[in-house]
């Protein structure tokens, strides 16, 4: 896990430090046994890494911003660097489901666009992204999405309001009418406008936008928030289906119950960048989890009875706009990023 | 169909309290319609009687509300009165004056919608760019611009400077009506609608960068680019397509900013226009002819935004399926 410390810039115009480094992705054994930590993350028994390597793997990726100072006057004109992913490293096997779990308004969804090359112009990106064993550059990472990393967004806002359903999916009408098979969907759906769509079609809809390119990553960036549970728990399912098939998944969400139901392995998001990535059967039990924020999720969910307050202090409660929303009591997380400073 | 009928009501409650505030403004108006059509020496020259006699030949001896009242009671019949000033039915001036108007007006219209539109996407798409740079000054420094200001400066430079365009009036000076042909009519247009339409773009220029800017940056933009679409591949596909409601939108509320400044444009290129008509009727005192001209262009404005409105409704699926069309 010491290979490529260095950090290659990505922008568009200097890509002249990425023949410094390795074209190719560091080999590894096919098989782990299960629980096996190397490169950064335990691994689930179900990973093997095809053609000696991970399907993706982001290295010390980190991205920022350039504003200007709000706190400096109007006139200065001062700018400043606010980083939102720092130093983030996450792989993903072939035919399996990663789960970024991180909460709302973290950086997750900059995370998706730095992995498709969608970069802001303000942006800073540095890091190392491999592909199927091969780096990636900008131009590199333009050619992979739409056709071997497909995204999938969160709503129907992402579609085209004024054009019909089935013109947005693509592809032929037998193959796309060969997918609405599967996902029991209507032919007449190509005919409808975003609007038209209930929100069950929709997530089946969003998904085969992704599934018409016949990708092999597929990036889902919260793909559950508006439904309802049994909604929820069927979009994980077809997440599933397409992981067993052989495909992988990037799935970046706020729900950590949702995310163990259904993923291989869980990476901690927090503070910019992946605490701890982790098979999902560590979480069977807190002792298998390094780091405290992680364990300090475990002890916040619900079926373990938020057993939380003798391992929290409340009156070190940091303010409530740190930690939210990961779909459990917020001052538990509150209370354990106190801990973990606190150690 | 209940639609089409409030519609409908909307339309002549909106002509009749024109036609009263044109009245009341007519009542309040300082101007003696006979002291200023007789002239000031021929007026002090007159006897009493004759004044007396002109006075009810005008009308101007009866209260604005009689006035009103005669003149609602004849326009119900289809008579919309005599025009002092041309001395000659208020619909046959209205008739003439409206074609010219019309003629101005849609190549005013067609001119700075497409110019507009095309410079308002490329700032958009090329925010930031000196492309971007040019035509926001353009637009800030003609938004600014009085119209009259510009219309004497294109006088200036194409009719008197270069020679390449005739110096106002819609038709050539000494030619019978009978032997006007259609490029004559076209080559005295074309100056005082460009003079509209170059003030026109840097309105629509700039609300449809505004619009095409809020495009590019939507999620289904974003989407398109995330499914490996290039950022103008993303822009001719899904961009266009959403810009064209809010751009029909504008173009027909810029109706009645272009009627407002062809009243401005006729003026100074001596246009016979519906414009020009309505100058010489409110100076003249011209009641009736001023009550016509508002009402047709009451008529235009409240046309140009039911066109916009049930174009939208035919157009954005939205609407369309959510029920009626009016």
């Amino acid at each position: 896990m010491t290979e490529n410390k260095k950090k290659v810039p990505m922008g568009a115009e200097d890509n002249v430090a990425a023949d410094l480094i390795a074209p190719v992705a560091p080999d590894h054994s096919a098989m782990h046994s299960h629980g096996e930590f190397h490169h950064h993350h335990h691994h689930a028994c179900s990973n093997h890494h095809e053609g000696g390597h991970h399907l993706l793997q982001v290295e010390h990726l980190s991205v920022s911003f350039t504003l200007y100072d709000e706190e400096k006057g109007y006139w200065s004109g001062e700018k400043t660097q606010l980083d939102v992913i720092d130093d983030l490293s996450i792989s993903v096997h072939t035919g399996e489901i990663v789960a970024i779990v991180g909460a709302s308004g973290s950086g997750k969804t900059l995370l998706a666009d730095a992995i498709m090359g969608l970069y802001a112009p303000n942006s800073q990106v540095k890091g190392t992204i491999y592909y199927d064993g091969v780096q990636q550059d900008v131009q590199g990472l333009a050619q992979l999405r739409g056709r071997e990393i497909a995204f999938v967004p969160q709503s129907v806002a992402s579609l085209d309001p004024l054009m019909r359903i089935g013109k947005q999916i693509g592809g032929s009408a037998v193959e796309r009418h060969a997918l609405y098979e599967r996902y029991g969907l209507d032919t007449s759906v190509d005919k409808l406008y975003p609007f038209e769509l209930s929100g069950g079609m929709a997530r089946r809809v969003l998904l085969l936008t992704a599934l018409i390119n016949k990708p092999k990553l597929i990036i889902a960036d919260e793909p559950t928030p508006g439904l309802d549970l049994e909604l929820a728990v069927k979009a994980m399912d077809d997440f599933r289906a397409f992981a067993n098939a052989g495909g992988s998944v990037l799935l970046i969400t706020h729900d950590i119950q949702l995310a163990l139901r259904v993923a291989d392995r869980i990476a901690v998001f927090k503070d910019g960048t992946v605490i701890e990535e982790t098979s999902v059967a560590s979480f069977a039990d807190p002792a298998l989890l390094e780091h405290p924020f992680t364990r300090a999720l475990w002890h916040a969910l619900p079926e373990h009875d938020f057993a939380v307050l003798d391992y929290v202090e409340e009156d070190s409660l940091p303010s409530a706009a740190e930690g939210h929303s990961f779909g459990v009591a917020e001052k538990h997380l509150s209370g354990a990023t106190a801990t973990k400073e606190g150690e | 169909m209940s639609a089409i009928l409030r519609n409908l009501i909307k339309f002549v409650v909106l002509l009749w309290a024109v036609s009263v505030v044109v009245f009341l403004l007519v009542g309040m108006s300082p101007i003696d319609p006979v002291q200023a059509n007789v002239g000031q020496a021929a007026y002090i020259n007159m006897s009493a009687e004759k004044r007396a006699q002109l006075a009810s030949y005008w009308g101007t001896d009866l209260s604005i509300f009689e006035r009103y009242v005669n003149w609602f009671a004849a326009l119900i019949q289809g008579d919309w009165g005599m025009s002092l000033r041309y001395n000659a039915p208020v619909a046959q001036v209205l008739a003439t004056r409206s074609l010219n108007t019309l003629a101005l007006m849609l190549v005013a219209w067609l001119l700075s919608g497409v110019i507009g539109v095309v410079l308002g996407v490329v700032a958009g798409l090329k925010r930031g760019s000196w492309a971007d740079k040019a035509v926001r000054g353009y637009c800030f420094v003609l938004a600014s611009t009085p119209t009259f200001w510009l219309g004497l400066l294109m006088l200036m430079v194409f009719s008197v400077w270069l020679g390449w365009a005739p110096l106002g009036f819609s038709v050539p000076i000494g030619k019978s009506a009978a032997d006007v042909t259609l490029l004559d009519a076209i080559s005295h247009v074309i100056l005082p609608a460009l003079t509209l339409s170059i003030v026109g773009v840097a309105n629509i220029a700039l609300h449809t960068r505004e619009k095409t800017i809020d495009i590019m940056e939507s999620d289904y933009i974003r989407f398109a680019q995330a499914r490996g679409m290039s950022r103008m591949q993303a822009a001719r596909a899904h961009g266009l397509r959403n810009l064209v409601l809010p751009a029909i939108t504008l173009q027909f509320a810029s109706l009645s900013e272009i009627f407002g400044g062809s009243v401005l444009v006729e003026q100074v290129f001596s246009y016979p226009g519906l414009g020009q008509a309505a100058v010489t009727a409110g100076i003249g005192g011209d009641v009736a002819l001023l009550a016509g001209v508002a009402l047709v262009s009451a008529v235009f404005v409240f046309g140009g935004n039911l066109i916009a409105n049930v174009l939208y409704r035919v157009i954005d699926p939205r609407i369309k399926r959510g029920g009626d069309a009016l």
